[in-house]
């Protein structure tokens, strides 16, 4: 099992606000990890910090064996194998759905268009979008809006996804289609850590769960272990209102 | 007694027929004045909207000071300044001189504008692009600018139609664009009020124009991205 990122002892903070504390977390190639809690318990934060939108004030990220330090590593090149899907897709309003998804290929690491528009359509066909290549986001649904957001992110050929609350703005019916392109994901082997609301989802597709709660790491297991016999109170506290 | 001063309809249309040559020669100076103080006082306004947005705090100040003070200060002021002052220094022609002050004028208020656009660009679209790895120059010129340039051609074009008027003032450093020809005629016939209104109908025609044209423009933009 190879390990793909290492946070050791994590802390950060906005101003007198200590959002994490003391996060320690391993994730292996191909692990699917999901981490639950209650609004405002530093779910996005952590995934933020992992891929460097927010910088921690002390601990270590180890990615793929390498300490990354802003001061000494380009954060970008760094970024371009930290996959990230966001709550609101954040899609580009002004590009068509191909031009959203080969962008960062043709501008970051200079592919050819035609080898980017060749491996773009691949991924919207895989994502269900093969009919809408030329299309403005503004013309889909929201679950359509999120699947070209996963096809956008797997463009840069990432070695690990970052998944923030992808369905919890969509309408229920259009949540489905998104998991299933996430579970497709999982089946691959695509190393996954996910931020859901989606109990159901995190307990079969997921080999891990963590709870947080306050900026704290409360409990942590395999997902099956953590639904079914969780052993801590507010874990159980927690599950009890939301499933 | 005041003479010239009433307004005769005959001497409206004919003054309107005789001076059409000398009008549509000095519109086209007019018409050059904006364009090129619009187009330079776009690009120096977009690196000041930068500025003023930058992290670091010396590039804000400095930002700051130029647009306080030329926006605190009256155009003609500018242009004085500009004709008197610098253009003994650097060999600048009258148009130059005032295409140059009405740009800079311009461009304090065109920062504003751009900074206001970019400001309104939503957060996540900056997250989106640095998470896929773009550096922060390549997010702004790919995925912020274009955005925030489309939200900022009503205001511009609003901007553009001031800078169009305000250029009447390039009269006072002796270029002979509209509002100058007209103060050349009015002196010679003496038609002062039929004069002053025949020039009011270039410049609102050109401000008609000019409407269409952003009008059209933000109309195009829509399309494309709705
Ligand atoms: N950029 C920020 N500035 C100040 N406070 C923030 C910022 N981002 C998050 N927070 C605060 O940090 C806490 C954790 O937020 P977040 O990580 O978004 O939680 P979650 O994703 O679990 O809901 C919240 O109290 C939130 O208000
Ligand atoms: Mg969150």
């Amino acid at each position: 099992m190879k390990e793909m990122i290492r946070v050791e002892k994590l802390n950060k903070s906005f101003g007198d606000l200590h959002v994490l504390k003391d996060i320690d977390l391993t994730v292996n190639e191909s692990d699917v990890l999901c981490l639950i809690g209650a609004s405002g318990s530093g779910k996005s934060t952590l995934l933020r910090c992992l891929n460097f939108l927010e910088i921690k004030d002390d601990g270590i990220v180890v990615f793929e064996g390498d300490q990354i330090e802003p001061k000494t590593h380009n954060l970008n090149e760094v970024r371009q194998k930290v996959g990230m899907v966001f709550q609101h897709f954040n899609l580009f309003p002004h590009k068509t759905v191909l031009e959203n998804v080969t962008e960062a290929p043709l501008m970051v690491k200079k592919t050819d268009k035609a080898t980017a528009e060749k491996e773009g359509k691949a991924l919207l066909d895989k994502v269900g979008l093969g009919d809408k290549y030329d299309v403005y986001p503004s013309k889909l649904s929201g679950g359509q809006k999120q699947r070209v957001a996963i096809a956008r992110a797997l463009a840069m050929k990432p070695d690990i996804m970052l998944f923030d609350e992808p369905t919890s703005a969509l309408d229920p019916e259009l949540v489905g289609e998104v998991l299933e392109t996430m579970k497709d994901l999982a089946k691959e082997g695509m190393t996954m850590i996910i931020v859901t609301h989606e109990m159901g989802f995190a307990k079969e597709v997921a080999d891990y769960t963590i709870y947080m709660h306050d900026g704290r790491i409360v409990e942590r297991g395999s997902s099956k272990e953590l639904f079914d016999n969780p052993k801590e109170e507010r874990t159980k506290e927690f599950l009890s209102k939301v499933l | 007694m005041i003479v010239g001063s009433v307004f005769d309809v005959g001497t409206f249309i004919s003054e309107l027929l005789r001076t059409y040559p000398f009008f549509i020669k000095a519109a086209i100076i007019t018409i050059q004045l904006t364009a090129a103080s619009v187009f330079i006082g776009t690009g120096i306004g977009i690196i000041f909207a930068l500025l003023k947005l930058s992290p670091m705090r010396v590039f804000r100040v400095i930002a700051n000071t130029y647009i306080t003070i030329i926006r605190g200060t009256p155009l003609i002021v500018q242009i004085f300044a500009l004709f008197y002052g610098f253009s003994q220094i650097i060999m600048l022609s009258a148009f130059w001189s005032a295409a140059l002050a009405l740009a800079v004028h311009n461009s304090a208020y065109i920062a504003e504008i751009f900074r206001g656009a970019i400001q309104s660009i939503d957060k996540g679209q900056a997250e989106a692009g640095r998470s896929l790895g773009m550096s922060e120059g390549l997010t702004m010129r790919r995925i912020i600018m274009p955005q925030a340039m489309r939200r900022a051609v009503p205001p511009l074009g609003n901007q553009f139609i001031i800078g169009l008027k305000d250029s009447s003032l390039a009269a006072f450093v002796a270029v002979d664009e509209l509002f100058r020809t007209a103060q050349g005629i009015a002196a010679g016939t003496y038609n002062t009020m039929e004069t002053y209104i025949i020039v009011a109908v270039y410049y609102l025609l050109l401000v008609l124009v000019f409407t269409v044209i952003v009008n059209e423009v933000e109309k195009r933009m829509a399309k494309s991205e709705k």
